[in-house]
């Protein structure tokens, strides 16, 4: 019975989704160069004082493509700002898949040796994390952005924590 | 007789020249890192193959993660540091051996907890049983010394 209850729960969860550390935590400091204007860079104390998302992708990123639309989408909605971390990515090559699948990104960073990617604990592309005003992070979602985790998890705490 | 001598001095040249090569290529603390960077990265986990330690691991990130791991030992930074510098991004899971904690003590302490319940789970079963078939009351003599009687008497 009790070897029947432990299986229902662990089977049940997903293996892959590792519980991170880093929420509540200060967001690890960064500063690169941005995909659009290499010689621009970003760093994220230039996003204090608004809540935003970070969102990590690359253009050899499969799953990347299938939340994509919907980071487009969402974009559109001008909600909250998206930026990107092109991750271990050639920028060339992440800037010809923007191209070609749209760019929801307020900016893109380029990451290309995974250094800041290693900061932020990301072991599966794409990963997205919800980042407020004094840059704490609140939420990560690991693997591809749903349509359901972003109305009734991101969005409902995007809402909140513009307040 | 000149001709042995020349070839031995060419083997002692030859022999001397491995032994520096040899010595060349395996410098003591070089090894010394070495087997420290081993033995930390069959404690550590790659988190896309999960059940693969980073030394085994061929995965990309598993490569990123064995450079940090060595820059950091590189830099003078302990076992301990190391593996916390991990935890710090990717939580316990990094770790093979999960450390003891409030979260972890069912994990720790299951196994253990089953063995004792199932031996008192066990020992209330014996005694029931002991209770529900009680054993049969004791002969008397006079039974006992005729059954006695008849047992000899068959073998005889």
């Amino acid at each position: 019975m009790l070897l029947v209850a432990f299986l229902w729960v662990g089977l049940g969860r997903d293996p892959r989704e590792v519980p991170s550390p880093l929420i509540g935590k200060p967001a690890p400091a960064f500063k690169l160069a941005q995909l659009h204007a290499p010689d621009a860079l970003l760093s994220n104390d230039d996003l204090k004082g608004k809540v935003w998302l970070l969102n990590v992708w690359a253009s050899w990123c499969v799953s990347c493509r299938v939340e994509h639309p919907l980071l487009v989408q969402l974009a559109k909605a001008n909600i909250v700002p998206v930026y990107g971390l092109d991750y271990k990515d050639k920028p060339d090559d992440g800037r010809a898949w923007l191209a070609q699948n749209g760019n929801p990104y307020t900016t893109s960073i380029v990451d290309q040796d995974g250094r800041v990617g290693i900061d932020y604990g990301v072991y599966g592309v794409p990963e997205t994390f919800l980042i407020d005003k004094t840059g704490i992070i609140r939420y990560k979602q690991i693997g591809p952005l749903t349509a359901e985790a972003l109305q009734h998890k991101i969005l409902p705490m995007v809402r909140e924590l513009q307040q | 007789m000149n001709r042995t001598l020349r070839s031995c001095a060419c083997a002692v040249v030859f022999a001397l020249t491995l032994v520096i090569i040899a010595a060349a290529a395996s410098p003591a603390p070089d090894a010394a890192i070495e087997t420290r960077l081993k033995k930390l990265e069959t404690e550590l986990r790659c988190l896309v193959c999960q059940n693969q330690t980073l030394a085994d691991s061929n995965a990309e990130l598993a490569e990123d993660l064995r450079r940090e791991v060595r820059q950091l030992a590189l830099s003078g930074k302990s076992d301990e540091e190391i593996k916390s510098y991990l935890v710090a991004r990717y939580g316990d899971f990094v770790l093979y051996k999960p450390p003891l904690k409030s979260t972890t003590w069912l994990l720790w302490g299951g196994p253990f907890a089953l063995l004792v319940g199932g031996g008192v789970l066990w020992w209330v079963i014996l005694r029931r049983r002991e209770r529900a078939a009680p054993l049969p009351p004791p002969m008397d003599t006079a039974a006992e010394a005729r059954a006695r009687a008849r047992l000899d008497a068959y073998e005889e």
